[in-house]
């Protein structure tokens, strides 16, 4: 079943975080007001993007990054004429033209600045179609988005979409409970770093920035870009306790009624009249 | 007499009218109005100030159904319908992405206004285009805990369901609160 639906309603980053959780496959299809592309997806990694109707073809991309000259494309051209880029990169391998690391590193570089160009389409349609990956021949490749969100957020300069985003900072994070990447394994910033390293559930957004001295806008980009890359999670802040007097002992059944209370709050009401409703509703 | 309280809310068009009309023993006491808004039109009346259905359970105890406007404008009767529910059903029309974010502010709202357990009634299920409750826990950022449950608003037993688990979430948060 393909997802579809509005740019101006669900962005990008949206829609990257969720092929990322959901550790999708397949195909997504863009439409922006003046151009149109598709990124390819296996179980949650972007291993393919195209647009404008310009799917990659290695040599002038090998050419643009100054590994091949103008003349040796044209030979190069000349001598595999019809052949898929995977055959044409393997030859040029065991040629000794160039790396298979190199190749890897100019594809990747590509595949991620076109979905940097996609980030900033916030009107047209989408479409994502599971399971459908025309890559046949192609380079493909293998990107975690965890890093691709987070840098197309970096660049995401509306102040307004950010603030829409995250409306408050009298919110705490926490640690996401099960990051698909451990944290070591992604290109944070120091200015990144920084805010990590006060993410506790006693900390609200806005005394993270205060402690750092960042802008709400510094601390909005950075905190969404964590967010959409699933690294942390937003809390509310723990409930003060009032009625507790100061030096007496709590139970342990006390402070896990606390913590419950904190999240979600028992209904003011008997057991047994919520079995007489199940009951009631069963016999509907 | 006593009365307890269930609150269906969600966007503009998420199925909350259809939802209560379908388990409600009386006829929907809807306050529908006819749309007036071109950018809201895709039906041809809205709830502006609440639905109201009822389940009567026994000869003491009745269960009402309180279905929130969906437009924004009338969000300040949400706080008033959410005083005193038992819990809260937050109906997402699945095939309109455009609704997703706002269907996350609503929640956000009534969590705001009174913890109580809820659950995400994935709406539509049984439209082409839905997009399966698994992806809306995911783009409506849902708690592991809290369930997202499929749902056709025009379908009783759907809604039971619904209803159902949303009990069965009270009951775990009283077991949790250990009474």
């Amino acid at each position: 079943m393909a997802l579809k639906g509005n740019l101006k309603d669900f962005g990008i980053t949206q829609l990257l975080n969720l092929i990322n959780l959901a550790r999708k496959t397949g195909t997504l299809y863009l439409e922006g007001s003046q151009n149109k592309a598709y990124l390819c997806f296996r179980e949650g990694a972007l291993v393919y993007a195209a647009a404008d109707g310009k799917e990659i073809s290695l040599l002038p991309l090998l050419q643009q990054a100054g590994k091949l000259t103008a003349e040796q494309v044209r030979v190069i051209t000349a001598n595999a004429a019809g052949k898929p880029d995977r055959d044409v990169a393997m030859m040029l391998i065991q040629s000794g033209h160039i790396q298979q690391q190199e190749i890897v590193q100019i594809v990747r570089q590509h595949i991620v600045n076109l979905v940097y160009r996609v980030f900033s389409w916030n009107t047209g349609t989408f479409r994502f179609e599971p399971a459908e990956l025309p890559i046949q021949g192609k380079l493909v490749t293998s990107i975690a988005l965890e890093n691709v969100i987070m840098e197309g957020s970096r660049r995401l300069k509306e102040w307004e979409r950010l603030q829409d985003e995250l409306p408050s900072l009298d919110v705490a994070l926490k640690f996401a409970e099960k990051p698909n990447t451990p944290l070591r394994d992604v290109n944070l910033t120091v200015e990144e770093w920084r805010v990590i390293s006060f993410v506790n559930p006693r900390n609200t957004i806005q005394q993270i920035a205060q402690n750092n001295n960042m802008s709400e806008f510094q601390i909005r980009k950075i905190v969404y870009g964590l967010l959409q890359a699933g690294l942390v999670e937003i809390i509310r802040p723990p409930r003060q306790v009032t009625d507790a007097s100061v030096g007496e002992p709590r139970s342990t059944k006390t402070a896990e009624r606390e913590r419950v209370d904190a999240t979600v709050r028992r209904p003011d009401v008997k057991r047994g009249l919520i079995h007489k409703l199940i009951d009631r509703i069963r016999e509907l | 007499m006593q009365t307890l309280k269930i609150v269906v809310t969600g966007p503009f068009s998420s199925g909350k009218t259809e939802f209560i009309q379908s388990v409600s023993e009386i006829d929907v006491v809807s306050t529908e109005k006819k749309i007036s808004s071109r950018a809201e039109r895709i039906k041809e009346a809205t709830t502006v100030a609440m639905d109201f259905g009822r389940i009567t359970i026994d000869d003491e105890l009745i269960l009402y159904l309180f279905g929130t406007p969906g437009q924004r404008r009338f969000d300040f009767m949400w706080e008033i319908l959410s005083e005193g529910m038992l819990g809260f059903v937050v109906m997402v029309d699945s095939t309109r992405p455009e609704t997703f974010r706002e269907a996350q502010r609503i929640l956000d709202t009534f969590r705001a206004y009174s913890p109580v357990p809820y659950i995400v009634a994935a709406n539509k299920q049984d439209m082409k285009d839905a997009w399966p409750p698994d992806d809306l826990r995911i783009v409506l950022k849902i708690e592991p805990g809290i369930k997202v449950v499929p749902c056709v608003a025009r379908n009783r037993e759907s809604v039971k369901q619904v209803l159902l688990e949303l009990l069965y979430s009270i009951l775990e948060v009283m077991d949790q609160s250990g009474e």
